[in-house]
């Protein structure tokens, strides 16, 4: 699944900083109708979740109200240096992952 | 002719509301019936929740949504969840967001889908365990669901 992250590369101790993530996914609500008019089935990024060295600083659990191509805003507060792991599945199973490194100086 | 297009949208839109009223008793029935299957039965304040989002919405597919808590985000206070919710969608709960002190800041940008023209909600949990709620009335001019997007 193609994504985009948006972590900054710098930031001081204390700050708090915007993380955002894209991800190119119809998001099928499960009422929809293909050309023959079957339902196409339901199938969502249901969870997602953001690590910062390791540790869970956001989840999303998500449904069919969401719009395709998922984009979610949120924020973290910069500690130490390390690496943001953004990690996610759909109700097909099929999973993504985007990392990222922050480099904390001293604030 | 989008000026014209405004005032028929919210022409319907206030017609919509005239009619709703009869129906408001039995929603306000049901919002508590889908409230306190996330509470458990706990009280939920009003206040404390920002929610963005345009008044009028031209895409239902995609609305862009804001919703911004009044905390402090510290150990001892911040927000644990944020749930969305669209009580005119086929599926109510939009998202479940989960948050702690190391959020910094209490807010979360998204794009949701509307299959009608409603009032969106945040239902949020503090850590002390205490429910907030606020809420945004939305008119979409292009409804999700119904037009095989």
């Amino acid at each position: 699944m193609l994504a985009r992250i948006e972590v900054p590369r710098q930031a001081r101790r204390g700050d708090i900083i915007l993380l955002r993530i894209a991800i190119r996914h119809p998001m099928e609500t499960g009422y929809r109708p293909d050309n023959f008019g079957r339902r196409i089935p339901k199938n969502v990024i249901n969870n997602l979740v953001c690590r910062y060295n390791g540790v869970e600083i956001f989840r999303a659990e998500m449904g069919s109200g969401m719009a395709a191509n998922p984009l979610l805003q949120f924020h973290a507060v910069a500690e130490a240096s390390g690496e943001f792991v953004f990690e996610w599945v759909d109700d097909s199973g099929q999973r993504g992952t985007e990392r990222a490194m922050l480099e904390v100086q001293p604030g | 002719m989008a000026t014209r297009r405004r005032f028929l949208v919210t022409l319907s839109a206030l017609a919509g509301i005239t009619l709703a009223g009869g129906a408001r008793a039995q929603a306000s029935a049901e919002r508590e019936t889908l409230l306190r299957q996330i509470t458990g039965g706990a009280a939920v304040r009003s206040g404390r929740v920002t929610f963005d989002t345009p008044e009028l919405a031209d895409n239902g597919h995609a609305v862009p949504v804001r919703i911004a808590v009044d905390s402090p985000m510290t150990v001892a206070d911040h927000v644990r969840s944020i749930t969305v919710i669209a009580e005119r969608n086929p599926r109510p709960i939009v998202a479940k967001f989960t948050l702690g002190a190391y959020s910094g800041r209490a807010q979360v940008v998204t794009r949701i889908r509307l299959a009608d023209n409603q009032e969106v909600l945040a239902l949020v949990q503090m850590s002390d365990g205490s429910y907030w709620m606020g809420g945004a009335r939305v008119v979409v001019t292009e409804l999700a669901c119904l037009e095989g997007g």
